[in-house]
């Protein structure tokens, strides 16, 4: 039985696909969890929208669920924390709370043709300076902006004030707190750095981006710290303080105790998100890196990141098992690499759609090289499992470069972290120890941990990190030699991608 | 042959009829060629198809061989989907017993480490995915023998080798040891392999409910026993990490666990 005086913090985990909420204990340990999925909505090729108003009832569904299964009374809440899908963007009516269109989703690319008029001569890079991130379809700006330019009278209501603009943390913010009936319009200084409209140095609205992109100021939530009270639960929450928000790889950051300078942590799921603490200052990126702000605590300085997003790691080895049939399922890749010893001079690099970080080539394709008939479908496996580890051992290095902060270790978390000759192959590439935590959800952890703080059901960043513990620690094993041949061999393969499509 | 059953006997030669993939059959087909009653090959063929061993054909009535049949052996998860199924139960377990985590698989005539989950004590630990612990020897060991008939056939033509004064190497204690382990569903090792350790495992099990695995803890005697049998609390914590691998829960969530709000 639950003692009534046991108190929590929930972390509502707003994904791309599924809304989920978790509730842990003061030893952060899960006590509770519910998730539900919602429905994709796809009107065109490459458009992908959300409805908000349906993100909004299946957040409702999992905070109930959850209390619901752990036996748990929203009074013993001491906070809720939310985490969300990055870049996704509402506009919605402030007087109604009635969203003016859906949501569109990070992979939405209707705005293609926006970024390249708003690009011009000055090119992709043209905002960079400022807020870290170079000009492309992700980024919530710009959706804005769609927006105000398709939806028929929205930009006079919006400069009236009657639009209020939000990234999914916003959004649920606002919900909340109260929606129309004094709800809070804010967002954090994570999420806000990543519409492209934030001044990474100020942590405020840009006015000269505002104005290059169109987009009236009125419209535009406070941005406030990662850790705080916003305001307090009406309704499902009721009396709960809403006491952090953080972009879900921010979260992860968070989560995985990265406190540090120099410490990383790398998200292997369908793609992969490698995130490196710089520290208190910006640092913006040479490599096409992007630079986004890490978490913020209440009024201490913000924590800066540099990010690299891999595009292909676990959907290659879905490509493995759905277009090749040469597994049956994820796992078995494992088990199939394991049938040689090395990679028999084969190498995979999955440019599936170009090449990103920080390469940025929209000409290069994918290839496997180094075939000959000796090579069967085991070093086939290795090769493919061998392409996630040198593709975030480039990102490193580019991290590195831009930055001269050294890596000390790599914090892991995602589906793939469940492949151990993966695991292994990646220390061995970095040649530093990588380093998978007991608690394998870091994205409501980091959620969790920032209300935590926020409201003092923490004490410190210290508290925290002592409840962190390692479930398992691959140590380099390679010979150094060995690994930089393997590099030098994994490079001259990634030049063979080059030049396959015209470029436009 | 004493001791056949008849039922079995004809289900074996209704799938011998169809012998190949293509072949489609109807009962009154079958009923001749076996010179069976029409409703005796029914009420077969309706338990065949339960188990996936034959399909019906949904334009014809015609029964066919079955997927469950082309895919026999599958019901085994391999050791490395193995790990990715208890990844989660494990790091729950692992949490919650304040010790460390293996999860182990019948390989030759051992038990292979598939899973390894540090102890949570920010101890340095070595991970030994890949070593190997004697079936006679070892809780995990014992746990796929008492529920794996092909672990208990490897068992009867191994060594029973003494690692302690406690090891088990007389084979009728070692038959009297898993017959009591399979009616309470656990089984230990106290100071069997190595003298000051134990270990408490109980079996995973997979599709119909075959074991597939084990799961379990391992540390010092004075903190996995207490007055010299194994401590309640986390035997029971193991018997909930196996049986939350078996439905596919994530481990997790102390009363009542994951809610499936759709
Ligand atoms: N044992 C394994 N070995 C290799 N790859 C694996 C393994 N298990 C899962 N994967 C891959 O990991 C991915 C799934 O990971 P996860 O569940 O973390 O991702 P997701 O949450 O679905 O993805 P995302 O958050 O990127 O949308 C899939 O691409 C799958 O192929
Ligand atoms: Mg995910």
């Amino acid at each position: 039985m639950t003692e009534p005086q046991q108190q929590y913090v929930a972390a509502i985990d707003q994904g791309t696909t599924s809304s989920r909420c978790i509730i842990f204990d003061h030893e952060g340990h899960i006590v509770a969890d519910a998730q539900e999925e919602f429905e994709q909505i796809f009107p065109r090729p490459g458009w992908v929208e959300h409805n908000p108003l349906a993100i909004w009832d299946s957040v409702v569904h999992v905070v109930e669920g959850a209390l619901a299964s752990g036996g748990i009374d929203r009074s013993q809440l001491a906070a809720v924390g939310i985490t969300n899908q990055r870049e996704t963007t509402v506009l919605w009516d402030a007087a109604t709370g009635e969203p003016v269109h859906n949501a569109i989703v990070w992979q939405d690319t209707r705005t293609d043709q926006l970024i390249e008029e708003l690009a011009g001569e000055a090119g992709q890079y043209r905002f960079a300076e400022r807020c870290g991130l170079p000009l492309a379809t992700y980024f919530s700006g710009p959706k804005a902006r769609w927006l105000l330019d398709n939806v028929a009278g929205l930009r006079e209501r919006a400069e009236r004030g009657e639009i209020k603009f939000g990234t999914i943390d916003t959004w649920l913010i606002w919900k909340l707190t109260g929606g129309p009936d004094g709800g809070v319009h804010a967002t954090d200084v994570t999420n806000a750095s990543r519409t492209m409209l934030m001044n990474l140095r100020t942590g405020q609205w840009d006015d000269s981006i505002l104005s290059a992109m169109g987009l009236p100021r009125a419209m535009l939530p406070e941005i406030r710290s990662s850790a705080e009270a916003y305001g307090t639960g009406r309704g499902v929450l009721e009396g709960v303080p809403v006491a952090s928000a953080l972009g879900d790889q921010q979260a992860a950051l968070f989560g995985q105790c990265c406190y540090d300078v120099g410490d990383a942590k790398n998200t292997y799921g369908t793609g992969s998100f490698l995130l490196l603490n710089t520290g208190t200052d910006p640092i913006f990126s040479k490599s096409g890196l992007l630079t986004t702000a890490g978490y913020k605590i209440g009024d201490q300085p913000t924590v800066y990141a540099l990010e690299g997003a891999i595009a292909i790691t676990g959907a290659l080895v879905q490509w493995l098992r759905d277009n090749l049939g040469l597994i049956s399922s994820s796992a078995e890749i494992e088990t199939l690499a394991a049938t040689v010893e090395d990679n028999g001079g084969c190498y995979f690099v999955p440019a599936f759609s170009g090449l990103f970080a920080p390469y940025w080539r929209s000409d290069a394709r994918g290839v496997i090289v180094g075939l000959t008939r000796y090579v069967t479908k085991g070093h086939i496996a290795r090769a493919t499992l061998e392409a996630t580890a040198w593709q975030s051992r480039e990102i490193v290095d580019a991290m590195n470069a831009d930055s001269g902060v050294t890596l000390n270790s790599l914090k892991v978390d995602g589906g793939m972290t469940a492949n151990n000759l993966l695991m292994q192959h990646q220390a061995d590439v970095l040649g530093v120890p990588v380093v998978r935590p007991m608690i394998a959800e870091t994205t409501a952890l980091g959620a969790a941990y920032a209300a935590g703080l926020a409201v003092g059901y923490w004490g410190s960043i210290e508290e925290l990190r002592a409840h962190w513990h390692k479930a398992a620690e691959w140590q380099p094993q390679m010979d150094p030699a060995e690994r930089d041949r393997e590099y030098r061999q994994w490079k001259k393969a990634v030049e063979r991608t080059f030049d396959w499509v015209g470029r436009d | 042959m004493p001791g056949t059953i008849q039922s079995v006997e004809r289900a074996a030669a209704i799938l011998r009829l169809f012998r190949s993939r293509s072949r489609r059959l109807g009962v009154a087909e079958l009923s001749s060629a076996l010179g069976l009653p029409k409703a005796t090959v029914h009420g077969l063929l309706r338990t065949l198809r339960q188990v996936g061993f034959v399909d019906q054909d949904a334009e014809t009535g015609k029964y066919m061989l079955g997927a469950g049949l082309l895919h026999l052996g599958a019901g085994h998860p391999d050791a490395n989907e193995l790990r990715a199924l208890t990844l989660s139960g494990a790091d729950a377990l692992a949490v919650r017993s304040k010790e460390s985590v293996r999860v182990g698989a019948l390989h030759g005539d051992g038990v292979l480490i598939v899973h390894h989950v540090f102890r949570p004590d920010h101890s340095p630990q070595v991970l030994d995915v890949g070593s190997m612990l004697p079936l006679h020897a070892s809780a995990l060991g014992k746990v796929l023998a008492g529920h794996d008939p092909l672990a208990a056939q490897a068992m009867a033509h191994t060594d029973l080798r003494r690692y302690t004064d406690r090891t088990i190497t007389s084979r009728r204690a070692l038959q009297g040891a898993l017959a009591r382990l399979r009616s309470r569903g656990w089984d230990a090792d106290i100071e069997e392999r190595v003298v000051g350790e134990a270990s408490i495992a109980a079996p995973i099990r997979g599709r119909y409910g075959l074991t597939v695995g084990a799961i379990g803890i391992s540390g010092p005697v004075e903190r996995l026993c207490a007055g010299g049998e194994p401590r309640p609390d986390l035997v029971a914590y193991v018997q909930a990490a196996a049986r939350s691998v078996a439905d596919g829960r994530t481990g997790w969530g102390e009363r009542g666990g994951k809610a499936n709000v759709m």
